[in-house]
This record gives C-alpha cells, sequence and structure tokens, in this order.
C-alpha cells in the first residue's frame, strides 16, 4: 500500500517531449484512472511510475521514499499489460509464480501464494494450460493474477481491457472493481474508454499532449471541466459547441446562428466558446420564443435513448440525447431548440472555463 | 457497359486457363534450372568409371564411386575437420551475438545504430583485405596450419551475419514481455536466458543452420590458412581432387563427394525453408 | 537508471566488440601497415617502410589491371543478369499455386552448396569430351563439335558469370520475393477492379514498391562479386583471363610470398570496394529523394 507522487516529470524521446512536467499526487489505496486520446503519453507516464521508462527530468515517489532511479523490480508494482505479456512456453501456474521463483522464494510457499491467487481469480482449473491454450478472458485473469501473486503496494493497468470484447469487458471492470474494494491496494488505470474511467475511478487524470488537463472527481469532471478539452472529452456523445462573440452595443452575447442571450460572468473574462451537453438540449417547435433555429438531419434510435442532430449553420451540427422518443420529424424540417439556463458552459478564446453568474434564454435578434 | 471491348465468359474462362498452364510452366522451367545440375551430379556420382560418359538420365547404381571414396582418409578427414570447425566457430559466433543482439535490439542505447552499421559494413568488406593481418595474428596464436585457425578466423565471416539476423529476430518479440519480467525481478541475463531464449528457438536453429553453411563453404581462408592435406576441409579436399594425370580426371568421385558434403545441408535446409527464408532477408528488407 | 542501462549495454556488447577488433579492426590495420614496408611473409619481423612505392608496384602492373577488368566486367554483367532473372522468377513465385513453398525452398539448393561444389559440377556439365551441355548442343545441331568452355580464353570470364549466375540467383529473388510480400494485397485489388492492365500493374505498382528491396539486393550482390575468389580460383586456375582482384591479392601475398605488395594491393581491392560501395549507396539515395 503506497501513495505515489509526481514532482514535474518530464519525458522526452530524442526532441519529442511526451510528458511535460507532470506534477500529481496518489493517495494510499486510492483508484486513479490516467485517460486522454491516444498518443497523449497515458502509457509512458504508467511505464515511469513503474520504472520501466527513466524520467528525462522530476522525481517520482512511492509510499514517501525516492524511486526515481530504483529499477522496476525494487519498486513494489505490478503491471497489467494491454497484450498481456503472458510468457507464451510457460504454463499458467508458472507464469504466475515466475516472479517469486525468480527471487528464490521457497517452493511451498510459492504454492501457498500460487493457489490463493488462482482460487481468488477461479482459474485453479487452468494452472497447467499454456497462454495460447486461454481465452482472451482467461489470459486477462491470469495476467492479473501474476500481478497479485507478488502482493504489490501499487498496481498498474495499462487498458487491460482493450483486447477484449464488451461484454467481458463489462464482466472483468465489475471484477477489477471488486478486487480493488477487497485488497484496498492503491491502483492506477490506464484507459481510453471514458466509460471505463467514469466507472471505475475514485480520482480521475486527464492528460494531453503531455500535460494534465484536470485531475478530479468523475463528477466533478463532468460538471465543472477546467476547459473545453475536458468538456469535450467526456461524455456521448460529445458536447455541442458553437462560437460566440460579446457584443458592445447590446451588452449581449452573439451566436453563430442570429440568436443572442444576455449573461453575467465572473471577472472580465470575455467568452469565445459556448458548450451545451446533448441531453441539455430539447427538441421543439420551430420558431417558438426563447429557442434557437435549426434545421432536423436524422435521428439514430438505439433503443434505450434516442440521438438526432440538428444542422444550425452549414458547418455546424449539434447531437441531441434524449431518453424518451422523440416526436417524428422528418430531414430537413425547421426546428427550435432550447436549453435551460444552468446548463449553459462557456469558455474564453484560451479555451478556460469562465462561471456564468446569471444569462438569459436566447432570443432572436437582426441578423446584420 | 463503356471503356474496351467485353468478351464472353467462356473466352474469359480459356484465358485463365491458358494463364495457369503458363504459370505452371514457367514454375517447371525455373525448377528445372535449379536442379537439374545437382540432379545431374547424383546421377553422374552412382556410374561406373565406363558408363559415366553414356549421358544417360537415369541412375546405374553403381556406388564403387562412394566406396573409394569412403576408403579415401585425407576425404573422411576432411568430413571430420569440416564439422569441427563449422560447428565451434557457429557456436562461438551464436553466443558472442546473442548477447550483443540483445544489447543491440532492446536496450536504450545511443551508439546501438551505429555498432550496427558498422557490423554491416565489416560482413560486406573484401576478406582478403584482412589476409595478411590475419595470418600474423594466427602466428602469434601458434594457430597455423589448425583448425583452429579457421574458427578464429570464420568469426570475422559469421558474427556480422548472425549479430545482424538476430538483433532483428529480438526486436520483433514484444517488448511487453520482457518488461513483465522486469517487473518480476528478473536481471537482464535471466531475461535473456528465460524468457527470450525460449521463444527464440526456431530463429536461433535457423541462424545457426546458416551460419554453419556459411562455415562449411568456405574456401579462401581454408586454402590459406591450412598447409597440410590431413588438417583441409571439405570445400579445399574437393578443390584439389585430382585424378593421376589430366586424362584421368576422377569426375565421378568428385561428384560423389560433392553430394555427400551437400546432402545433409540441403535436407536440413529444406526442414527449416520458411525461418532460413525470415533470417536470410531480416535485415536486408527492415534495414 | 538511463546509464545503468548503458553501462549492462557495454557488457553485453563486450564480446562482439572483442572479437571483431581481433578478427576485422586490426587485420585490417595491420594489413594497411604492411603496405607500406617491404616485409616477406616468411620472416615478418624483419622490413622497412618503403612509402608508396608498393602502392606504384601495383599499379604499374598490368595483371593487377587485368584483374580490376575482369572483376568489373564480371560483377557488371553478373549483377545485372542476376536482377532481372532474380525479379522475373520472384513475380513468377509470387503468385499463388499448389505447392508454392516447397518450390520456393527448392530453389535455395544452388545457394546453400559450396561454391567450389558449384564450380566442379558445371566443369563437369561444361566439359568439353564428355560435357552435357556440349553433347546436348551437338545433339540439338548448334556445334559440330564440343567447346572448350571452361579452357578456351576467351570463354572462361563468360562462363563464370553462367555459374555465378545459376548459383546466386536464389539469394536475388528471396530478397525480392520478401519485397513483393511487403506490398499489400489490397492495392492489387483496387487496381484490377479499375482495369488497369497487368504490365502497368507491374511497371507503376510492383516495380516502384519492391524498388527500395532491389536495391538493397543488388548493392549487396554487387560488394559480394567485387570479392569473389573462390569461383576463379577453381574454375579458372591461374588463367590471367579470369583472374579477379582478391585472386590477385592473395597470388602477391601467398604466392610470391610478397607481405608488402600483398597488402597493398589487398588495399587497392579495399579502396575501390569502398568508392563502388559509396557510389551505390548515394545513387539509392538520390532515387529514394526525388521519388
Ligand atoms: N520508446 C519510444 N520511442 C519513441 N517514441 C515513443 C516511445 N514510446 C512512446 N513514444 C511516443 O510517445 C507518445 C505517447 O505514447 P504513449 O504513452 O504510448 O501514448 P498513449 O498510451 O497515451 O496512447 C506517442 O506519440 C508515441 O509514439
Ligand atoms: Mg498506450
Amino acid at each position: 500500500m503506497a501513495s505515489v507522487t509526481l514532482k514535474e516529470v518530464s519525458k522526452s524521446f530524442g526532441a519529442y517531449d511526451v510528458l511535460r512536467s507532470i506534477d500529481l499526487t496518489i493517495d494510499d489505496g486510492e483508484f486513479v484512472v490516467f485517460v486522454g486520446p491516444s498518443g497523449c503519453g497515458k502509457s509512458t507516464l504508467l511505464r515511469v511510475i513503474a520504472g520501466l521508462v527513466p524520467v528525462s527530468s522530476g522525481d517520482v515517489f512511492i509510499g514517501g521514499e525516492q524511486v526515481t532511479d530504483v529499477p522496476a523490480s525494487k519498486r513494489g508494482v505490478a503491471f497489467v499489460f494491454q497484450t498481456y505479456a503472458l510468457y507464451p512456453h510457460m504454463n499458467v501456474a508458472r507464469n504466475i509464480s515466475f516472479a517469486l521463483e525468480t527471487a528464490r522464494m521457497a517452493r511451498n510457499e510459492i504454492r501457498q501464494r500460487l493457489t490463493k491467487v488462482a482460487d481468488m481469480l477461479k482459474i485453479r482449473h487452468l494452472l497447467d494450460r499454456k497462454p495460447k491454450q486461454l481465452s482472451g478472458g482467461q489470459r486477462q485473469r491470469v495476467a492479473i493474477g501474476r500481478a497479485l501473486v507478488s502482493q504489490p503496494q501499487l498496481f498498474l493497468f495499462d487498458e487491460p481491457l482493450s483486447n477484449l470484447d464488451a461484454d467481458l469487458r463489462m464482466e472483468m471492470r465489475f471484477e477489477i472493481a471488486k478486487l480493488h474494494a477487497e485488497i484496498s491496494t492503491t491502483m492506477i488505470y490506464v484507459t481510453h474508454d471514458q466509460t471505463e474511467a467514469m466507472t471505475l475511478a475514485d480520482r480521475i487524470v486527464i492528460l494531453n499532449h503531455g500535460r494534465i488537463e484536470q485531475i478530479g472527481s468523475p463528477r466533478e469532471l463532468y460538471d465543472r471541466p477546467v476547459n473545453r478539452f475536458v468538456a469535450g472529452f467526456l461524455g456521448s456523445p460529445r458536447m455541442n459547441f458553437a462560437p460566440v462573440s460579446f457584443d458592445v452595443s447590446s451588452m449581449s452575447l452573439l451566436g453563430p446562428k442570429g440568436f443572442a442571450f444576455e449573461g453575467r460572468l465572473v471577472g472580465d473574462a470575455q467568452p469565445a466558446t459556448l458548450g451545451l451537453r446533448p441531453e441539455a438540449l430539447r427538441i421543439v417547435k420551430a420558431q417558438i420564443p426563447r429557442s434557437i433555429q435549426g434545421i432536423f438531419e436524422r435521428v439514430e434510435d438505439l433503443g434505450y435513448e434516442q440521438i438526432a442532430y440538428v444542422r444550425l449553420t452549414e458547418d455546424l451540427v449539434w447531437t441531441v440525447r434524449s431518453a424518451d422518443p422523440l416526436p417524428d420529424h422528418a430531414a430537413g424540417q425547421p426546428v427550435g431548440l432550447a436549453w435551460q439556463t444552468k446548463d449553459l458552459y462557456l469558455f474564453d478564446d484560451a479555451g478556460m472555463r469562465v462561471d456564468v453568474l446569471a444569462a438569459t434564454e436566447p432570443f432572436a435578434i437582426e441578423q446584420s | 457497359m463503356t471503356g474496351p471491348k467485353r468478351y464472353s465468359n467462356q473466352a474469359y474462362r480459356r484465358l485463365r486457363a491458358v494463364k495457369r498452364f503458363g504459370l505452371y510452366a514457367g514454375v517447371a522451367i525455373v525448377l528445372a534450372y535449379m536442379l537439374f545440375p545437382y540432379y545431374w551430379a547424383i546421377i553422374s556420382s552412382t556410374k561406373s568409371r565406363a558408363s559415366l560418359y553414356s549421358f544417360s538420365l537415369l541412375p546405374s547404381l553403381d556406388f564403387s564411386n562412394y566406396i573409394s571414396l569412403f576408403n579415401n582418409p585425407i576425404f573422411m578427414g576432411a568430413i571430420v575437420n569440416s564439422a569441427i570447425v563449422a560447428f565451434s566457430s557457429s557456436l562461438i559466433s551464436l553466443i558472442i551475438s546473442l548477447l550483443a543482439a540483445y544489447a543491440l535490439g532492446r536496450l536504450h542505447f545511443p551508439v546501438s545504430r551505429i555498432i550496427l552499421i558498422c557490423v554491416l559494413m565489416i560482413s560486406v568488406f573484401p576478406q582478403v583485405v584482412v589476409l595478411s593481418g590475419m595470418f600474423e595474428v594466427i602466428g602469434w596464436l601458434d594457430f597455423y596450419n589448425r583448425p583452429a585457425a579457421l574458427i578464429f578466423s570464420y568469426l570475422l565471416l559469421i558474427l556480422p551475419f548472425t549479430t545482424w539476423v538476430l538483433t532483428s529476430f529480438i526486436r520483433d518479440l514484444p517488448t511487453e514481455l520482457e518488461e513483465a519480467a522486469l517487473i518480476d525481478g528478473c536481471s537482464r541475463i535471466r531475461i535473456l536466458t528465460h524468457v527470450l531464449l525460449p521463444l527464440m528457438g526456431p530463429a536461433i536453429a535457423s541462424t545457426g543452420l546458416l551460419a554453419f553453411i556459411l562455415a562449411w563453404n568456405e574456401f579462401l581462408f581454408a586454402l590459406t590458412f591450412i598447409l597440410t592435406d590431413e588438417n583441409r576441409t571439405v570445400p579445399v579436399a574437393i578443390g584439389l581432387l585430382t585424378g593421376s594425370s589430366r586424362y584421368e580426371y576422377p569426375f565421378g568421385q568428385i561428384m560423389a563427394a560433392s553430394v555427400t558434403v551437400t546432402l545433409p545441408l540441403l535436407i536440413l535446409v529444406l526442414i527449416f525453408q520458411r525461418k532460413i527464408v525470415a533470417g536470410l532477408t531480416a535485415g536486408a528488407v527492415k534495414g | 537508471m538511463q546509464n545503468r542501462e548503458t553501462r549492462i549495454a557495454w557488457y553485453f556488447l563486450l564480446p562482439l566488440l572483442v572479437a571483431l577488433a581481433a578478427v576485422a579492426l586490426w587485420p585490417l590495420g595491420r594489413n594497411i601497415y604492411f603496405s607500406f614496408t617491404n616485409a616477406f611473409l616468411d620472416n615478418p619481423t624483419d622490413y622497412s617502410f618503403v612509402g608508396l612505392e608498393n602502392f606504384a608496384t601495383v599499379i604499374e602492373d598490368p595483371v593487377f589491371w587485368g584483374a580490376v577488368k575482369n572483376t568489373m566486367i564480371f560483377t557488371l554483367v553478373s549483377v545485372t543478369l542476376e536482377t532481372l532473372l532474380g525479379l522475373a522468377v520472384a513475380l513468377l513465385l509470387h503468385r499463388a499455386f499448389a505447392g508454392r513453398g516447397l518450390v520456393r525452398a527448392a530453389i535455395l539448393v544452388p545457394w546453400a552448396m559450396p561454391m567450389v561444389v558449384s564450380a566442379k559440377i558445371w566443369e563437369w556439365m561444361f566439359n568439353d569430351q564428355f560435357g552435357l551441355i556440349n553433347k546436348a548442343l551437338i545433339w540439338l545441331g548448334f556445334l559440330d563439335k564440343g567447346i572448350a568452355w571452361t579452357a578456351d580464353p576467351s570463354l572462361i570470364l563468360g562462363t563464370i558469370i553462367f555459374i555465378d549466375v545459376w548459383v546466386t540467383t536464389p539469394f536475388m529473388v528471396l530478397l525480392i520475393l520478401a519485397g513483393l510480400q511487403l506490398i499489400p494485397e489490397e492495392i492489387y485489388e483496387a487496381a484490377e477492379v479499375s482495369g488497369v492492365p497487368a504490365w502497368k500493374r507491374l511497371w507503376s505498382i510492383t516495380l516502384p514498391l519492391a524498388a527500395p528491396a532491389i536495391g538493397v539486393a543488388v548493392l549487396f550482390r554487387t560488394l559480394d562479386a567485387l570479392r569473389m575468389f573462390d569461383l576463379s580460383y577453381v574454375i579458372a586456375a591461374n588463367s590471367e583471363n579470369a583472374m579477379t582482384m582478391s585472386i590477385y591479392a592473395r597470388d602477391q601475398l601467398i604466392g610470391f610470398q610478397d607481405l608488402g605488395v600483398g597488402s597493398a594491393a589487398s588495399t587497392w581491392v579495399f579502396l575501390i570496394v569502398g568508392l563502388v560501395a559509396i557510389l551505390i549507396v548515394s545513387v539509392l539515395r538520390l532515387d529514394r529523394n526525388t521519388t
């Protein structure tokens, strides 16, 4: 069990900066998920913590101890790889006990630990098989068993479920959550799947281009994203955006489609983009007041929810998500979109979210 | 339909049959070209002196050439020498280059690229360029006219090749395996012996076989560093096999010798065919 | 951590570096050193420096230039033929047919044999009285009387080239095939669906995409051909009409026991091969930059 602290950790491969000055503290027993688009440096960050990749600068602490130059095997970590990385020439039992064997642990103790782990993961009947003879889910269990057996103080998972199909992924997600509840060891989990992040994490770390964009609980990130990137990254379909500008003469904010609204913001920030989540939008009749106007394009019915596409301008299509069946609309039919002012997000021209103190609902203005 | 004229379905079927026939005919010609000389060598080796000049395409199953060959102590000695030299030099090369290949293929290491290029350059430079220097080194080591001279000098031939091929094989193994082993507490040498080596069995077998062939076939050093008949290797022994006079050139016996020293290797090559092709083309295609 | 890894890497490399120093760099250095001395092989410790005299001796020797000429002709012709033949065979074997794996293995036969054995087999087939080739040519009516392929000074280089093409074409085929296999099948399917004729698929798709593989193969084969020794030595013995640079250098060194001149000749060979290598590499690079 251990906390993890990163201080100004940077990593470059040649001239390419993969991690840029990462500061992060993870508490003992926490389940932290790193998410971000592919190539943003999640795996590299995890490997830095594991000691598989040396830092270019900065410091790594595990359990309060400086481990920046300590080799991976001496950090008390376990790593579960996306490809499982099971040794293909060893059977399951040997795969799991290889670390203990390497550490020259007594044979009967190895056997005890192996049995315990195998029972915990329900893989006892697989111990004699080679990895080739296992299904994806079984391999995953073995990989987790290999991690468990060395009783690490820190678990690291690198997209462990992304090679599994949807059903199995959900099952294993549940198992991992249960495992954490049982042993409450610190876990760091990398994924690009926001569902995994939202469901598993105590705290989520959102990475982009080698930087931390935001750290917080899933709720915090969803409700109060610090910037446009985070707002757009979490949520499916993603948040709808539209450019807005501040009109000095009317003291109001102008949208792209001849609508405007008045808003009072904290400080003297200048909003440049508005954001609305798909579930915050309602489709209403065209031309009714306090709505903006668009053209209905198509609807996707997923059974449990519906997603409608409404075109605002030439190159701006918003999505609307609704759990209730939408009234029938023909493609090309004009419709209105309405929202409640509490659901409105505004971002300044640097992409940072600005707090809205109060805002009106939209109203139409003369187009100039 | 616009564009060029379309023929009937039957015409296309006929065209396809013609193409198919052409393909098999081409393959047959290639096979005949590549294999016939060896077939002819086998045929000739089983003909008695009298029927050697009869041009019959069928073997006559006369093994007198083989019998006199196996009773020739110099030739049998050459086979033993060749086997010792080729086996030892391949084994030493495999061990040295496996260690090096691990460093070059896996460890993050600034000059590995430069070293690989140097290794490649050494593998293409003309052997005659090191002849005088090698002569001197072999003299100092007191290896002259001993199989040890060849075991030593063949490292020049084999090491660059095995290093290059094994490096490329090691690079093809998944990195995660090694990272998993590092976390499991393995030292580098244990990773090599317990994780990578067991996975590289076929790769090492085929690389070793290629190395063996290189050494088995070598001529220039074997001709230069060995002085006396009893220490000769097979290629030189065959090269120097002559009859009592120009008109009694023992072709039957030479063909028997040729078949004897190549057949085992050819069979091994055919067995390891797939991996051998991978080994031969490994560096070239990716580099 | 990085330093530790670098240190371990050096340990792993140490045996290779020591071995290569002993069998390559040191002998090469000594060879160049001896080039400037008048040492003889029977007593290589007793010598004095003679400057560039040995280099001059070699380039004033018409036999050396004959060897250079033979080597160049041999390299140019045999590599060209091998490349064309290798390309043709590779294209053929790239197609799908029953027993393809077996055929690909079978063509390795000439390559896996010792050059000496190939030379002997062909010497037997080319024999002026009892050789199969003369017999066949007479039977077909091309000849009245057997030709001494390996004895006639004007034919011997051609015969050697013929044998070398047979021996090394398999290697060429393998390298080119490996290059062809890297080209995704879908590209051809796309071209076929849109009606690109076969010859154009070859010219505009296959060749440009296989060009790097062919280039590498040509480079390797050229450098290998330039150092050719065994084939000429076995077939042509001492004939000046087929003497290669390597044979010349070895003759000086071992035959005449002249360590100084022999080393100088080797150094010339080294320089010539190096020059050709640089030329080819720069030509390949140029190609790569323009496409
Ligand atoms: N060993 C390496 N050498 C060079 N570049 C690398 C190496 N490992 C990762 N990268 C680069 O670093 C970036 C981040 O990689 P990674 O951490 O694997 O991203 P993620 O896991 O977020 O998808 C990628 O652009 C990748 O190409
Ligand atoms: Mg990753």
